[in-house]
């Protein structure tokens, strides 16, 4: 038999950037563990909407921690209290029988807040499109192998590569930095031949696009490694960093 | 009914692409700069195309419904990228590429555009290779490979199980760069709801902005959808959750043919459903079939732990009936056989499980080997069953996956509208009636980067400019029938959710027209249909109001537009009297209970034409020839 547990959800309610806000509770009723925290939230949601009341807003897609579209702050950490893990992977299974959940949309200045648990994210493309790319045109790239690159320099450069784009690194930094989210890209193609020749222009462009977006600055309290759902690594941060020197 | 024509070029299969790239007219950068093009769906087709477009000097304006263009579902692909550069030297070719996938999509694709596929796909590799995505790599530094299902060779190319994300990250870099660079404007959370013809030639679109609720219009010289397909007509896929076929729906009902709409395919290795509240079914990559073993006890009702139970009382089904490709056959054929076994009760526990094993292999190679491999895969099955696959074979069953169906193309992959492209997995060219594994991520990018930015060029070198403006009335008079659809959705005020509705769809779907179809069960599902379709517009329930971010709204359009195409579905399904690829007629078997094609009655692509709300459409058949390869029965024994 599956097992049942019953929780309450305590959500951040609010309709607009421009209206207050508020907690609001919801008793789950008995609940199978194997459901995952965002098909609770779906269960709610109906309910809610068969009552005639406006279900709780928030942002998802893929539902396999790969797309990088959900994220809220649960009982006050990024993604919730199971590490390596986005929302949606979740599981009631990971939380108490009898429990408070608290849940909150992502928090910083330069994530405004839309509705409920959906924040605009969006200075996270404008800081890729500042340079988090290689400048290369469809059609003239060279034969693939052309190329060796070292294994270790290709899983690091993987490793890297792994960010999601979800944003919880900023919304666990005190400082609301988004450095993690911009070293992954500059230390995967920083490890690369091909991000060679753009190297010097890339870091500065998008640490400054950063700036430019209101995140704030580094101040080494390691929270966004703990909180990234793909562990993404500080040496990457600290990797950044050496760009930046370097390219001023 | 018109023959439809694909206007393939008159040459030997090797050539044809060269020749029409010779032979068609260039539109001048001068020109270029003039046209704007409208680009729906950011994922590896869309994505690529529009980037490349906008290098080619383009005005190009990009719309998709997620916060941001990296968010589309390509970025869930796990496995790998199939190209034909034969860094095995294993016996690829260009031909072996295009002779596996004629035959894996069991002869139901048009053979010059699979040819055409196979010819780019090393470009691809290339391309992204200088876009510095880090494919894995052997010891010396050069690109590492493994087989994937229905092929002989290792020719997929991967990103440890990461490939459609770093892919698509790649191709979302190329389009930031032309975002920053000006030629390009993104429109984020913004759903495209109709399509605007007038005099055959498409204008331009409408769409709905989804935080503020505004309908709006834009005009160009040309539509590119690349909007993903429509396996969440069965609600219940591997599919990201906002996967639709609103775009596709909203083209078929302005006049573009929808091709092949029962070739789903159904993906055996995904986690089993459990529970009524379950909102995905995740997909675990076909890769692991490398290495895993697919298996069930021997005994129905042997209820022992997978440990427990001897290797000579385990029924390792798919090595024992296909030898020559074992747990590497394709997806359709091992679909099937999972249910038959747990149809006849020998699934894990008596359910709708079976194994997959790694134990061998860890066995054999080390578990750091095994977790080199799929070392994401494995820790993301552990987080959603809690289970850990280095010690438990991981449990499995088939789900829906992917369309190969989508809006008809001809060559160019051009839609019977003109200035109406259609791209990736939203078209139906190169796949037929079954998907080989790693040849999606391909297809799109050969769509995007390569075959789009060489047609577009010629065809608005003949059309000319479109002098039509979103200001004319065929725009006004469409943004209102948006605004009139959206406002009845708000209106109902039921007693049930449109996630609701959309499950009792799957259900229904699944039961009648999924891994195995029959003449009664499809005929069931269409007399149930129209009831379910009538229950949805007079019992549906939406909150809230249309002027601001609601969730459940645009959740309901879509499921109105599954419930229409869920019955143009069974309907293709039910004319087509054969066994082919993902499509298993019941009265269509060979002596032996395997599939049999019926080549002289059904050997072409069925094209659907609208003929109006409660008409019957119309249907369009374009005959496939088969050149290079004989169509014979497909076997993997």
């Amino acid at each position: 038999m599956e097992k049942l547990i019953h929780l309450t959800l305590r959500v951040w309610r609010q309709p607009g950037p421009d209206r207050p806000g508020r907690f609001h509770d919801y008793p789950s009723g008995p609940v199978a563990t194997s459901l995952s925290l965002l098909e609770l939230l779906d269960l709610v949601n109906e309910r809610l909407t068969l009552n005639g009341e406006e279900p709780i807003a928030f942002d998802h897609d893929c539902r396999e921690g790969i797309c990088g579209a959900c994220g809220a702050m649960v009982d006050g950490l990024a993604h919730g209290p199971k590490s390596e893990t986005t929302l949606c992977q979740l599981h009631l299974r990971d939380l108490a029988d009898g429990g408070l959940v608290v849940i909150e949309p992502f928090r910083a200045l330069a994530f405004p807040l839309i509705k409920d648990l959906v924040v605009d994210r969006s200075a996270l493309d404008r800081i890729m499109a500042a340079g988090g790319y290689v400048s290369v045109d469809t059609g003239g790239a060279p034969e693939a192998n052309v190329i060796p690159i070292p294994q270790s320099d290709a899983d690091q450069a993987l490793a890297a590569a792994s960010c999601i784009g979800c944003g919880a690194c900023v919304a666990s930094c005190p400082h609301a930095s988004a450095m993690l989210f911009v070293g992954g890209k500059v230390s995967q193609l920083a490890c690369l031949p091909q991000g060679q020749p753009e190297r010097a222009r890339r870091v500065l462009a998008m640490v400054s696009a950063a700036d430019r977006e209101g995140f704030g600055a580094c101040g080494n309290h390691r929270e966004c490694e703990a909180a990234c759902p793909k562990r993404l690594s500080l040496r990457h941060l600290a990797r950044m960093n050496r760009e930046y020197l370097s390219a001023r | 009914m018109t023959i439809p024509n694909a206007g393939i070029p008159n040459a030997p299969l090797p050539e044809i692409w060269a020749r029409f790239q010779e032979t068609s007219p260039l539109l001048s950068p001068a020109n270029r700069a003039k046209r704007t093009i409208l680009v729906v769906g950011t994922g590896l087709a869309g994505s690529a195309a529009a980037a490349t477009l906008a290098e080619q000097g383009y005005r190009v304006k990009v719309f998709c419904l997620q916060d941001s263009p990296r968010r589309a579902h390509s970025i869930a692909a796990q496995g790998g990228i199939n190209a034909a550069k034969n860094y095995k030297h294993d016996g690829d070719s260009i031909f072996r590429l295009f002779h596996d996938t004629i035959k894996g999509g069991d002869f139901r694709a048009r053979e010059a555009n699979v040819y055409r596929l196979a010819q780019l796909s090393n470009a691809i590799i290339d391309h992204c290779v200088a876009q510095g995505i880090p494919f894995t790599r052997e010891y010396g530094g050069y690109l590492a490979n493994r087989s994937f299902g229905g092929a002989q060779v290792s020719r997929t190319f991967y990103a440890q199980g990461q490939t459609g994300q770093q892919l698509l990250l790649g191709a979302y870099g190329a389009l930031l760069r032309q975002a920053a660079g000006g030629r390009l404007s993104l429109h984020p959370r913004t759903e495209m709801l109709d399509l605007v013809v007038v005099d055959n030639r498409v204008r331009g679109l409408v769409v709905r902005h989804l935080l503020s609720g505004q309908v709006e219009a834009h005009a160009g010289d040309a539509v590119v959808l690349a909007t993903g397909g429509y396996a969440n007509l069965y609600c219940l896929s591997t599919n990201a959750r906002s996967g639709n076929v609103t775009a596709l729906w909203r083209a078929y009902r302005r006049g573009a043919w929808f091709a092949n709409p029962c070739f789903v395919q159904i993906h055996p290795t995904c986690l089993p459903a459990q529970g009524g509240q379950q909102s995905k079914l995740t997909l675990m990559s076909e890769s692991l079939r490398n290495d895993g073993r697919v298996w069930v006890p021997k005994a129905a009702g042997d209820r022992r732990r997978a440990a427990a139970i001897p290797e000579d009382e385990r029924d390792y089904f798919l090595e024992e009936r296909y030898p020559a490709f074992g747990n590497l056959v394709p997806r359709d054929v091992a679909s099937r056989q999972i249910k038959e076994r747990c149809d006849l009760g020998l699934g894990i526990d008596g359910g709708r499980a079976v194994y997959l094993d790694l134990a061998d292999a860890i066995r054999a190679q080390g578990l750091p080997a095994i977790r080199r491999k799929y070392g994401n895969l494995l820790d993301m099955y552990q987080r959603l069953t809690g289970d850990d696959p280095a010690h438990e074979p991981m449990r499995i069953y088939p789900a829906a996956h992917y369309s190969m169906g989508g809006l008809w193309v001809d060559y160019s992959l051009m839609s019977n509208l003109s200035g109406l492209f259609v791209l990736g997995e939203a078209n139906f060219s190169d796949h037929g009636a079954n998907r080989l594994g790693a040849s999606a991520l391909m297809q799109g990018l050969a769509d995007g980067y390569f075959i789009l930015p060489n047609t577009l060029g010629p065809y608005l070198a003949k059309a000319g400019p479109n002098p039509i403006d979103a200001r004319h009335d065929s725009f006004r008079s469409s943004r209102e029938e948006v605004e009139a659809r959206l406002g009845r959705l708000l209106k109902i005020k039921g007693s049930r959710t449109a996630a609701d509705l959309h499950r009792e769809l799957g259900l229904l779907l699944w039961d009648h027209c999924g891994i195995v179809r029959s003449e009664a069960g499809l005929r069931a599902a269409l007399a149930k249909l129209p009831r379910l379709r009538e229950e949805f517009w007079g019992n549906l329930m939406v909150p809230g109001a249309g002027a601001d971010l609601n969730q459940s709204l645009e959740l309901a359009g879509r499921v109105a537009d599954f419930l229409e195409c869920g019955e143009l579905v069974v309907q293709d399904a039910l004319h087509r009297r054969e066994s082919c690829g993902c499509h298993l007629r019941e009265e269509s078997r060979t002596e032996d209970h395997e599939p049999r094609r019926r080549d002289e009655e059904y050997a072409y692509v069925a094209a659907w034409e609208y003929r109006g709300q409660g008409q019957a459409p119309g249907l369009h058949r374009e005959p496939l020839a088969f050149t290079l390869v004989a169509p014979g029965q497909r076997s993997y024994r």
